[in-house]
C-alpha cells in the first residue's frame, strides 16, 4: 500500500520560503498567485500484509512522533494506492 | 568537573566545545551518539552542527539516537544539560525544552556577533554573568527562529524560563537586534527545573579576547561555580 503524508506549517506560522518563492513568481508575471506556502510530501510504501485500518493507525503514530512536529506543523494522511 | 560532549553524525562544533571546556579547566570526554550510557558526568553538552544533515527538521532525527534516552534520564535526574545551536534544536525536538526552532525569517544563514541580554541570572548557567551589560557572543545558524504558542510564551515568562534575549549593545531588547525573527527576541531558554538550557548563540566561540570576546566564559564559570556548590552541599550531607 502507498500512503502519502502531507506536512504543512500551521497557518499562524510565517513561511519565509513560501514568501520568497511568491516574490519570484510575481517577478515572472504570475500576478494572479496571491500567496505561496511550502510544505512536505512524504511517501510511504507499506507492507502488504496490513489492513487499511492498521496502516492508517501506524502512519498516524509515525507522523506524530517523527514526520511532523505538532508544535509548528499539521499533517494529513492520504492512501494513494491500495493493494489488490 | 567532568563533562561530556555528545557527537552526532554531522556535529561540527564538538571540537570547539571540547577545547572551550578544557580551557575552562573541566575534564572533557567525547561521547559517540551510539553509546547508551552516561557515567558520572556533571555536565552534558549537545554541540552545534548539522546532525543527520538537518534532514526532515533540524534535530528531528538526532532525537532518536541511541544516546538520547540516557540524556533524557540524566536531565530528569537533575543533571546539567547544555544545548548549543543544533543542540538546542535537538532539545526542543526531544521535548526536554518547549517550543520549536524554525527557518530564519530572512531565510539567510546568519553568522555574526550578537548581544544577549541576560534575562535571568538566577540559574546554574548564568549566575556569574554581569547584569549591567549584555554578553557578546556569535551566532551561526539558518534555523534559529524560536516559536511557541501564546500560552507557552506566557508560561515561559511567568516561570522566568527565558534566559537570553537578542539585544543591542546598550542591553536594550529591540526588534532591530533580532537576527532571525525569534518570538520575543528569544535566544535561549531553560526548562522548568532549571537544569536544561538551550541557546542558539555559541559561547564556546567566545572564550578568548583575541577572537573578539570572552563573554562565553561566564556560562562555563557559572556551571563550574554551581558544581562546586553542589559538591560542598553533598560533602556536608555526607559528613
Amino acid at each position: 500500500m502507498k500512503v502519502a503524508v502531507k506536512v504543512r506549517l500551521k497557518k499562524s506560522i510565517l513561511d519565509p520560503q513560501g514568501k520568497t518563492v511568491h516574490n519570484a513568481l510575481l517577478h515572472l508575471g504570475f500576478h494572479d498567485i496571491k500567496d505561496v506556502r511550502i510544505g512536505k510530501l512524504i511517501e510511504l510504501t507499506i507492507d502488504d500484509s496490513k489492513s487499511r485500518d492498521e496502516v492508517l493507525q501506524m502512519v498516524e503514530e509515525a507522523s506524530h512522533s517523527l514526520l511532523a512536529n505538532p508544535v509548528i506543523e499539521d499533517f494529513e494522511i492520504e492512501v494513494e494506492e491500495e493493494d489488490q | 568537573m567532568k563533562s561530556a560532549v555528545i557527537v552526532f553524525p554531522g556535529s561540527n562544533c564538538d571540537h570547539d566545545m571540547f577545547y572551550a571546556l578544557q580551557v575552562m579547566g573541566m575534564d572533557v570526554e567525547f561521547v559517540w551518539h551510539k553509546e547508551k550510557r552516561l557515567d558520572n558526568y556533571d555536565l552534558v553538552v549537545l554541540p552545534g552542527g548539522f546532525s543527520y544533515g538537518d534532514y526532515l527538521r533540524a534535530g528531528a532525527i538526532a532525537r532518536f539516537s541511541p544516546i538520547m534516552p540516557a540524556i533524557v534520564e540524566f536531565a530528569r535526574n537533575g543533571g546539567a544539560v547544555l544545548g548549543i545551536c543544533n543542540g538546542f534544536q535537538v532539545l526542543v525536538e526531544s521535548h526536554l525544552l518547549p517550543g520549536a526552532l524554525l527557518r530564519n525569517e530572512g531565510l539567510r544563514f546568519r553568522c555574526q556577533w550578537v548581544y544577549l541580554k541576560v534575562e535571568n541570572s538566577n540559574t546554574i548557567f548564568t549566575s556569574q554573568a554581569p547584569n549591567t551589560r549584555p554578553l557578546k557572543i556569535p551566532i551561526a545558524h539558518g534555523e534559529g527562529r524560536y516559536f511557541i504558542d501564546e500560552a507557552g510564551l506566557q508560561q515561559l515568562i511567568r516561570n522566568q524560563q527565558i534566559v537570553f534575549r537578542y539585544a543591542n549593545a546598550e542591553n536594550e531588547v529591540v526588534a532591530s537586534a533580532n537576527p532571525n525573527g525569534s518570538l520575543y527576541n528569544i535566544a535561549g531558554i531553560i526548562n522548568e527545573n532549571g537544569n536544561v538550557l538551550g541557546m542558539m548563540p555559541h559561547p564556546e566561540r567566545a572564550i578568548e579576547l583575541l577572537l573578539g570576546s570572552d563573554d562565553g566564559r561566564y556560562i562555563f564559570e557559572s556551571l563550574i561555580a554551581s558544581s562546586k556548590e553542589k559538591k560542598n552541599v553533598h560533602s556536608v550531607v555526607d559528613g
